[in-house]
């Protein structure tokens, strides 16, 4: 029913479990909602987690807050299928309890105890261990026939400042379970989050703080044997001038600006006319751009020094809506055939 | 900021339609010199989304409040390399110091929060040598002491508890982690709280105390049920590492306790004022005015909006639409004014120099028209002849500064729709307004020129 080899998006495809992560505001919620619509290709289905109690897919997709419950959220283009889940650490827990121990009063007297609150919030890297644990969980599950239920999970992680951390507790936890069942899972998490099924991509815009936190990011990801994707740069703006015209038009060629304004129908070119009087501001406008665009410039060489694979998806003027996200899915899909 | 502007040109006849939504009831100002000087302003508390500038701001606002000549400190938490360097700070030593090159009477001094060693030194504080080495040696701490989930947050708490208490200062300003929920640092103390009034931390110490004679009281057939459980779960070797921490800790815990509950009441204290920080975004308005909530519901004293980045235009009253119809009536060629009254002057202006309408301004003008009337060769009969110089036509220039200039309008309308929804919900939140700066800040000038603009805004 469903494709069988993935031959698009380039080798992104290859990874079942891509991991959205991108300083504080550089949209990787929309971002991981975007790559969970472009993979569900060809009547594919993906599965798109959040693992941070915010609901920003929720939001994203203007629907109620999600429960903790895999449901179909979007159609892609082509009959594909995002389904989304918001992970809680809670639940997570006494599912796991159930599951693997058949704990079902066990895990509520738990609760009642403060124990199940206590390993969700205070016990070092159990929080993380159930979110990516529960992610994995979704990687692996086959149906009936022995085919993966989800082509592919999608995960909105937590931030480039902590994801390595997030990604790489499972060690840790290994390290201070030495034997048992956390060990065990914490390892079987590991060994699904350290292969090629796994990408972790990193979201920037062109700035110099987020670019720093990428480069940062991508050399902890390395060390700890992390698999990096792709850097996607967000919010990219058009380039209207260059620096010539520009200097051009704030200097010699400043009354011809003020009579092509005028030629527009935006008032007179005289000193003091409409048309003249909107010449400066702007120029100043003009000119705040062109210093932008030498900035992103500085910060695109510095991204390209990272040798990563990179993606740019364009600034939607009109701010982010369904529409927004479908437009940009497709973005992903071209760049991703080019590749 | 576009307020003035705007106000400004109005007086401008024919050209008054503009496409800003037309501003709700606009949010008070939020008085930040005021808040700064007042002596009775002990804490600053700089809360917010992940991204919005939050550092920044707590930075800019120390350096304010130092040169109008208040003795600061400004915690940190995770602050971004340069605006490290820039404060002097980027080596960690958990300890304040003094920032040089600030001017006026008063002091500034920061730091960065190292949360394993605020933690270090808790433990070292509270507990006898031996023990404190059992602690600090146990697995189990080292992983919760190295910053999971929540350590960061209670430790920033901690830290600032400390800073109170040492009074070296009249003025604190902090920065919060950046949460995955974002008033997690609210929550830690009490979370921390409730977990060592729970049952459950009697269950994990009862095996511990079993050999000893006191823990058998605690040691029923439930419990025992209960750390089977636990055993099963964790491995045996954990679970004996957890005990043996909250054994060692168990003396310890009153003190922390104590200290959390204190820094909470600090929280509540008129001398702590909280200062949520956002950009415009839907995003961070949604998340701001959930703080904004949040903090009414734990009674903790807000000061306060600070929107950063906030785009203005000295031309809005040149609406998107219109800039962009004009940018494509350049790209094509073909100009047909829509307003026949602007034939006229156009043919004038290019004939004739500009004093001969405005006889006034003819002096300021001098330098412009010569301009012009060397490079135009010809009236603009065909419209993108005119002085085609560098391979590109004024046209195309003009077009390109009329599209910026739509953009730019369009970044604005979208602004004020996300602040429309925020004030709506929150009108009586005073805000102060950072407009962008075209790049990032890292250095003291920089925080200067920010702290100009929150108290300006």
């Amino acid at each position: 029913m469903r494709a069988p080899e993935a031959e698009w998006l380039g080798s992104l495809a290859v990874s079942r479990l891509q991991v959205v992560s991108g300083k504080g505001g550089t949209g990787k919620t929309t971002v991981a909602a975007a790559l969970a619509l472009a993979l569900a290709r060809e009547g594919r289905r993906t599965l798109l987690v959040e693992v941070e109690g915010r609901q920003g897919i929720a939001q994203l997709f203007g629907t109620e807050a999600l429960p903790y419950e895999e449901r179909k959220i979007a159609v892609a283009p082509g009959g594909g299928e995002v389904f989304a889940l918001a992970i809680d650490a809670e639940r997570a827990l006494l599912d796991y309890l159930q599951m693997f121990y058949k704990l079902g009063s066990a895990g509520r007297a738990l609760k009642k105890l403060g124990a199940i609150d206590f390993a969700t919030t205070i016990a070092p890297g159990l929080r993380d261990v159930l979110l990516t644990g529960k992610a994995c969980e979704a990687v692996r599950r086959k149906d009936k026939a022995g085919r993966f239920v989800y082509d592919h999970v999608v995960m909105d992680a937590p931030p480039t400042g902590r994801i390595t951390r997030f990604l790489n507790v499972n060690d840790e936890v290994a390290g201070l379970a030495r034997f048992g069942p956390i060990h065990n899972q914490a390892q079987a998490v590991m060994s699904v989050l350290k292969s090629p099924q796994t990408a972790v991509h990193l979201v920037t815009l062109l700035e110099e703080m987020p670019v720093q936190e990428t480069a940062d990011g991508i050399e902890e990801l390395v060390a700890a044997g992390l698999p990096v994707g792709r850097v996607v740069v967000n919010m990219v703006r058009p380039h209207h001038l260059d620096e010539e015209a520009l200097r051009a038009a704030a200097g010699e060629r400043r009354a011809e600006v003020a009579r092509a304004l005028s030629r527009a129908g935006l008032g007179g070119a005289r000193r003091g006319g409409l048309a003249e009087r909107l010449v400066e501001p702007l120029l100043t406008q003009a000119a705040e751009h062109a210093g932008r665009v030498e900035l992103e410039r500085e910060q695109r060489g510095v991204l390209e020094g990272l040798g990563l694979p990179t993606y740019e998806l364009p600034l939607l003027g009109a701010g982010m809506d369904l529409a927004g996200l479908y437009e940009l899915a497709t973005e992903l899909r071209k760049q991703g055939d080019e590749e | 900021m576009t307020a003035g502007v705007s106000a400004g040109m109005t007086v401008s006849a024919g050209m008054t339609e503009s496409t800003a939504a037309p501003a709700m009831d606009t949010p008070p100002r939020l008085a930040v010199d005021a808040l700064l000087d007042d002596p009775g302003t002990r804490i600053i508390v700089c809360c917010g989304a992940g991204g919005v500038g939050k550092t920044t701001t707590a930075a800019a606002l120390g350096v304010r409040a130092a040169e109008r000549g208040r003795k600061v400190v400004v915690l940190t938490i995770d602050p971004a390399r340069r605006l490290a360097q820039s404060l002097g700070i980027d080596s960690l030593d958990n300890t304040p110091r003094q920032v040089a090159g600030v001017a006026g009477g008063g002091e500034l001094h920061a730091m960065m929060l190292d949360m394993k060693r605020t933690f270090d030194e808790i433990v070292e504080a509270h507990a006898d040598a031996e023990r404190a080495r059992a602690i600090l040696d146990n697995p189990f701490y080292q992983s919760l002491s190295a910053g999971f989930a929540g350590t960061q947050e209670y430790m920033a708490m901690e830290k600032l508890g400390q800073l109170r208490a040492r009074d070296d200062w009249d003025l604190i300003v902090v920065d919060t982690p950046p949460s995955r929920s974002a008033l997690d640092f609210l929550d830690a103390p009490t979370r921390l709280g409730s977990f060592l009034d729970g049952k459950f931390i009697r269950v994990l110490m009862a095996p511990a105390k079993v050999g000893g004679r006191a823990g058998m009281k605690f040691l029923n057939v439930g419990m025992s049920m209960m750390t089977g459980t636990l055993s099963k779960l964790m491995g045996a070797s954990l679970l004996k590492d957890v005990q043996t921490f909250v054994a060692a800790m168990d003396t310890m815990f009153g003190g922390f306790r104590t200290r959390a509950d204190a820094t909470y009441r600090l929280l509540q204290a008129p001398g702590t004022a909280f200062l949520v920080v956002a950009a415009p975004e839907a995003d961070a308005l949604r998340e701001a005015a959930y703080f904004v909530e949040r903090l009414a519901a734990d009674r903790m004293p807000l000061a306060g909006l600070v929107l950063n980045r906030v785009h203005g235009s000295g031309a809005d009253q040149l609406s998107a639409e219109r800039a962009l119809a004009a940018a494509e009536n350049l790209e094509e060629g073909g100009i047909v004014d829509q307003e026949s009254g602007k034939a006229g002057l156009r043919d004038s202006d290019a004939a004739t120099p500009p004093l001969a309408e405005e006889p006034t301004r003819a002096d300021e003008n001098a330098t412009v028209t010569a301009t012009a009337t060397v490079t135009v060769t010809e009236p603009d009969e065909g419209a993108t002849d005119e002085g085609v110089t560098d391979g590109i036509t004024a046209d195309e220039i003009t077009a390109g500064l009329l599209r910026l200039h739509a953009e730019r309008m369009q970044v604005i309308a979208r602004e004020q729709r996300n602040r429309d929804r925020f004030t709506s919900l929150h009108p009586e939140v005073a805000v102060a307004e950072v407009a962008a700066l075209p790049g990032d800040v890292h250095d003291l000038a920089g925080l200067r020129a920010i702290g100009v603009r929150l108290a300006t805004g």
